[in-house]
């Protein structure tokens, strides 16, 4: 079974934001909420100082804990990709998942309910990209099977340092930055 | 030195995690005072109080399920998507304390409702015949009055245990992350149930003997609270660092002063000289301890969506 990832190589990011564009239009995010976003890092004492700019959503962890906390099974493991997903009419908008993500991806739908990245699964189902990193400009984001030693992002992850967003949480997050 | 900087400004997440105000601290704190009512309701029935005519067993499981309805109230107003709070009730999500508390609470009304018909009030058995005769062939048998005592005493344990458990499995909020939060709520609870009974028991002796059980109750609190600061400053960076937030950081003072001091030490002072006949009881210390109750869950419930693991 696939366990869909995404690997960004933020050597080539610039930050432009298209991939927050292209998310809201592609899955008519509501205005003033994102499903993914830009974060930028400056670490380091002057003048040796490194900045790191990075597309960041939804981990879609290995151990998801917005899963285990929801009461209703709205947030749930998709069998396609390990993709971690919100059935909105089963969500009952008890937040609590929310509460349970140490990336707080989430956010409260309009309409109710527990909203975040999907990894653009009606695409990617019909055998395209997500459409973050369908647009991006640079090139610097890659999706596909983690488990897959075949696929781009393994061979990313396998020939270049990386690092993922708080390992120590102990999620398994799946979304890994190239250094 | 790293200097962080994001483009997403999500409602209720950021710039700090605040998706539950006020409607959670007040479930929390009714729940856990209707779990110690009910543990108390329980250990009444063993004792055969609900005979006595004087005895506040007649009033906790009524009063019981009031409270605990405003509670449940006040949680499905936090709700954002309250159309379907029914499929609460489809499903058993075993991992999820949300859950599970769904299931409890469904339990403990028919269990407040057999305490209440056995301590129903001759008042009461006047008006409602049916419900007197129904309360007679239940105290018939004193077997069925142990069981409804039982099942008072473990569901009001349960439901005390998860209003803290419920929060403890939320590692995301370090402040959160202690398994030490469950019985402190529980026990927090209880205090609160001996403190509604020394203020409202008509029996002296029942007032007196709920004081001092409440006593040993804000005993255990004081020792659970030291407990628990202890494993979080010993913890990790991000568990000392939530635990900053009341010890020097922005909720020191409401802690120390609301919770610790006049919810927990200034009625233990009280109570203790109460109980040894030095001062009168009076309504000042179960009232302290009442405020007390409810200031704990607004600190907890607040202070830790304002702990976090840092940003990367």
């Amino acid at each position: 079974m696939a366990r869909f990832g995404m690997v960004i190589d933020t050597v080539r990011c610039v930050g432009c934001m298209d991939c927050v564009a292209a998310c809201a239009v592609e899955n008519d995010v509501p205005a003033g909420l994102c499903r993914d976003w830009i974060t930028t890092e400056t670490s380091g004492t002057f003048p040796a100082l490194r900045t790191e700019i990075r597309s960041e959503r939804c981990n879609h962890c290995d151990r998801p804990p917005c899963v285990t906390c929801c009461p209703t099974g709205a947030s749930h493991v998709e069998p396609l990709g390990r993709v971690v997903l919100v059935a909105k009419e089963k969500c009952i908008g008890c937040k609590a998942c929310l509460a349970s993500c140490p990336y707080d991806a989430r956010f409260i739908h309009p309409e109710g309910y527990a909203d975040k990245c999907t990894f653009c699964l009606h695409r990617v189902t019909r055998g395209l990209d997500p459409a973050c990193v369908a647009v991006c400009p640079t090139r610097c984001m890659h999706f596909g099977d983690l488990d897959d030693p075949s696929s781009e992002v393994s061979r990313l992850l396998r020939e270049r340092p990386h690092h993922a967003l708080l390992p120590e949480a102990g999620t398994g997050p799946r979304i890994f930055y190239l250094t | 030195m790293s200097e962080w900087t994001t483009t997403r400004a999500n409602p209720l997440v950021d710039p700090a995690l605040h998706v539950w105000g006020w409607e959670i601290p007040v479930y929390l704190f009714l729940g856990g005072l209707v779990a110690g009512m009910m543990a108390i309701s329980g250990w009444f029935l063993f004792a055969d109080r609900h005979r006595r005519t004087d005895s506040v067993a007649h009033l906790l499981p009524g009063l019981g399920l009031a409270l605990l309805s405003l509670g449940m109230l006040a949680l499905f107003l936090d709700l954002e998507h309250r159309a379907c709070a029914w499929r609460l009730y489809t499903t058993f999500q075993p991992a999820s304390p949300m859950s599970w508390g769904a299931w409890i609470l469904l339990l403990v009304y028919p269990a407040l409702a057999a305490a209440a018909l056995l301590g129903l009030t001759p008042a009461l058995r006047r008006r409602l015949p049916a419900l007197a005769g129904l309360a007679d062939r239940l105290r018939a048998d004193a077997r069925r009055v142990r069981a409804v005592a039982a099942a008072n005493l473990a569901l009001g344990g349960l439901l005390g245990i998860y209003t803290g458990v419920l929060l403890s499995t939320l590692a995301a909020r370090p402040l959160w992350n202690s398994a030490l939060l469950g019985p402190l709520f529980l026990v927090s609870g209880l205090s609160s149930a001996a403190a509604l009974v020394h203020l409202v028991a008509r029996d002296r002796a029942e007032s007196e003997l709920l004081a001092r059980a409440d006593n040993r109750f804000l005993l255990v609190e004081l020792a659970i609270l030291a407990l628990y600061l202890a494993g979080l400053v010993t913890s990790t960076r991000v568990h000392a660092e939530a635990a900053a937030l009341l010890l020097g950081g922005p909720w020191t003072a409401v802690f120390w002063t609301g919770v610790v001091g006049l919810g927990i030490v200034l009625p233990l002072a009280v109570q203790t000289l109460a109980v040894a006949h030095r001062i009168r009881h009076t309504a000042v210390a179960p009232l302290l301890v009442l405020g007390g109750g409810v200031l704990l869950r607004i600190v907890f419930v607040y202070a830790g969506q304002a702990s976090r693991w840092p940003p990367a």
